[in-house]
């Protein structure tokens, strides 16, 4: 167990290092190529070109990239200093540099934003995980029945409706048309009844879209595991049916489904950035579009590391809970 | 059973003998003459296919067993027709728009309330001139715009599944066949996609692009490389099967009997493995153009795909998103739209997947 782990966390750190050079070579590169200087981006266009040439020494842009991730991965670990145009500005650990177009610094835009992605993502799977695989277990247990087929319907109905139109939708009937939730995101600290009211719709049609993917996969690989063999030894043995299910059948049907869990939930942590545009909630989804329209590089490359971060650590959990699971992964 | 029957042995070492010696024969060859072994087989399916009872037993190529299960899920073929329905508005767009007289881009102001900037008259501004009604603020006519956004949804649709499809392909066969270093390579490639916050990339790779390239330009280069990005990141799902897929034929009988003929890697490659690989890679694509629809338009929506005056669905509903209170009608309408094409798509492959993959669960 002990060497599968020091494996996962080996690749899982491998992993990270890789993403951050690519990111750097997307922000910092593409746009050489071309034919925009970083630099430029940060000044303005009309910005005269010692200004420019400031910025560039200050930022060390115009150094080498690997030189340039180097500075950045010392940043993050030992914070960075940046000398330039007659200051020096420290930046401490965790350093992910300045914004761009206001200057702050970009570690606390991110820990400011982050709960509200994390709060979104969270709620919506407890709720789609509950309705979604217990739709699929139904379905697949009551196969062509009238549930199953309405189930069925519903969840592949489901599955072909953007999100961006189920959530404008909701908000035009539940909101604006009933007047039952408020569309307003609301901070936890100011009501919590006002938080909770503002992020249920957003909640449940996230969740809305995942239970329908999760009901389909769910009822797919319930009906292949109660065809195995095992089940049969199962129920020859005298087991009791809700035994069968619970106990034998649930734990195969649940190994796919922890894997999407884990890929689904790292990449919503990491921005759910459709939902919260649909919704005006400020996480950080939000705030990588605005960084993105705004050519804001900085703050870009802070929200993918971060986004990054939170698929790499979703999909390690879920590998140790899969070794838990099934004992053949420790081994493999 | 089904399985054993149509993919190994028999039909492929005598259609790659056949090959070999410079007869056409391709995957959907007619299984001639059953051996006694697999004829009960054979019968059953035929059987199955609801027709032949009592006649004499016929073979019949996987792509036929396919077609004729297809022909009966009423569901799928629902979904194909809608989906042809959409081809052809796509292609005839133009003609289309000319037919009720109006054009995606212009502008009828006078049909905007001055003080709401919503549409005049219930419902949109829906009328016989307008069969959709009008945007709010400029007044564009919605149906031509719905007409016109289906160029752009199909499009990307298409052109970004097959580059994913066309990558997934070469780089599983290789990874699969060869093995190795190469293999090693490959897949962690794949992996290190998938586990990618890919719409994050997606949007980012799409906002750096410049505005000219290539000879093109605007909405050209934002199509153009949204097509190469949605596809470069779907192609591992298709690759992942693929190598999965050659892995295991590669070891078969008949792959060695072409080999033991003296058949070259890359025949072996191409005329050996590649037949035996298009089922996934059908299913794979008639799954992933639906996806690749929904990107697009997420893209658009997010405000970093299509930009108007381009229609595009996605697009529509960006701007819907501050009339949804006063002017609903101008959000269902390109909501329903991409429900119904994805809809259709997924229908559609559902149905191909368990044609071509009895196991699937029905």
């Amino acid at each position: 167990m002990l060497a599968y782990l020091t494996r996962r966390l080996f690749a899982a750190a491998v992993m990270l290092v890789v993403i951050i050079l690519v990111v750097f070579c997307i922000f910092f590169l593409v746009p050489r190529w071309a034919g925009v200087d970083p630099a430029t981006m940060f000044v303005g266009k009309q910005a005269d070109p010692a200004a420019i040439e400031a910025v560039r020494q200050k930022l060390g842009l115009g150094d080498p990239i690997l030189a340039q991730v180097w500075e950045f991965f010392k940043g993050l670990f030992a914070g960075r200093t940046y000398v330039g145009g007659g200051d020096v500005t420290q930046c401490s650990a965790p350093c992910f540099g300045y914004s761009f177009r206001n200057e702050q610094a970009i570690w606390p835009v991110l820990t400011d934003r982050f709960p509200v992605t994390l709060a979104l993502a969270l709620g919506a799977a407890v709720l789609w995980l509950i309705f979604g695989v217990a739709a699929g277990v139904l379905s697949a247990l009551k196969r062509g029945s009238l549930w199953d087929r309405g189930a069925m319907v519903v969840a592949l109905a489901g599955v072909s409706l953007p999100i961006y139109f189920t959530g404008l939708l909701s908000l035009a009937i539940f909101s604006y048309g009933l007047g039952w939730l408020d569309a307003q995101y609301v901070p936890i600290e100011e009501s919590f009844t006002g938080w909770f009211g503002g992020m249920l719709l957003p909640w449940i049609t996230l969740a809305f879209l995942y239970a329908a993917m999760y009901a389909r996969i769910t009822r797919a690989t319930m009906l292949e595991v109660m065809g195995e063999d095992y089940i049969r030894t199962a129920r020859a043995k005298g087991l009791r049916e809700p035994v069968v299910i619970g106990k034998h059948a649930m734990r195969s049907t649940m190994t796919p489904i922890l894997t999407m869990l884990g890929m689904d939930l790292g990449a919503l942590i990491g921005g759910a950035i459709l939902t919260e545009t649909t919704f005006s909630l400020p996480g950080l989804g939000q705030a990588v579009l605005k960084a993105i329209s705004d050519k804001d590089l900085p703050v870009i490359l802070g929200v993918t590391l971060i986004t990054s971060l939170a698929v790499i650590v979703a999909n390690l959990v879920v590998d140790i809970l899969y070794a838990v699971i099934d004992p053949r992964v420790r081994l493999a | 059973m089904y399985d054993a029957l149509v993919t190994p042995l028999q039909r492929q070492v005598g259609a790659g003998y056949s090959r070999l010696r410079g007869v056409a024969a391709t995957m959907t060859a007619p299984l001639h003459e059953p051996t006694a072994e697999a004829a009960p087989s054979a019968a059953e399916e035929a059987v199955l296919a609801g027709s032949a009872e009592g006649k004499a037993v016929q073979g019949r190529s996987l792509g036929r067993i396919a077609w004729e299960r297809l022909k009966r899920d009423k569901l799928a073929l629902t979904g194909g027709v809608v989906v042809l329905a959409l081809i052809a508005i796509a292609l005839l767009a133009p003609v289309i728009t000319n037919l009720v007289g109006q054009d995606p881009e212009t502008h009828h102001e006078d049909l905007i309330d001055p003080l709401f900037s919503t549409p005049k008259g219930a419902w949109g501004g829906i009328s016989a001139d307008h069969l959709l009604g009008v945007e709010p603020v400029s007044g564009r006519d919605v149906f031509a715009r719905i007409v016109y956004g289906a160029r752009i949804s199909l499009l990307v649709g298409f052109l970004s599944a097959l580059v994913a499809v066309v990558l997934g392909t070469v780089l599983g066969v290789l990874a699969g066949y060869f093995g190795g270093w190469l293999d090693a390579v490959i897949s962690r490639v794949m992996d290190g996609l998938l586990a990618f916050p890919q719409l994050l990339f997606i949007i980012a790779l799409v906002s750096v692009m410049p505005n000219e390239m290539l000879g093109l330009t605007g909405t050209g280069v934002r199509l153009f490389v949204m097509i190469l990005v949605i596809g470069f990141f779907g192609w591992p799902y298709v690759g992942r099967v693929v190598r999965g897929q050659t892995l295991s034929l590669r070891e078969r009988e008949y792959v060695e009997a072409a080999r033991s003929l003296g058949a070259g890697r890359f025949y072996i490659l191409f005329k050996e493995l590649l037949p035996n690989l298009v089922a996934p890679i059908i299913v794979y694509t008639t799954m992933m153009i639906p996806t690749n629809i929904l990107t697009e338009a997420a893209l658009s929506f997010l405000g970093v795909g299509v930009k108007p005056p381009t229609a595009s669905w996605g697009q529509m509903l960006s701007s819907a998103i501050d009339y949804y209170d006063s002017d609903p009608m101008y959000m269902v309408i390109p909501g329903v739209a991409i429900f119904i094409t994805v809809l259709a798509f997924n229908l559609f492959g559902d149905g191909v997947r368990d044609a071509l993959d009895p196991k699937g669960s029905r």
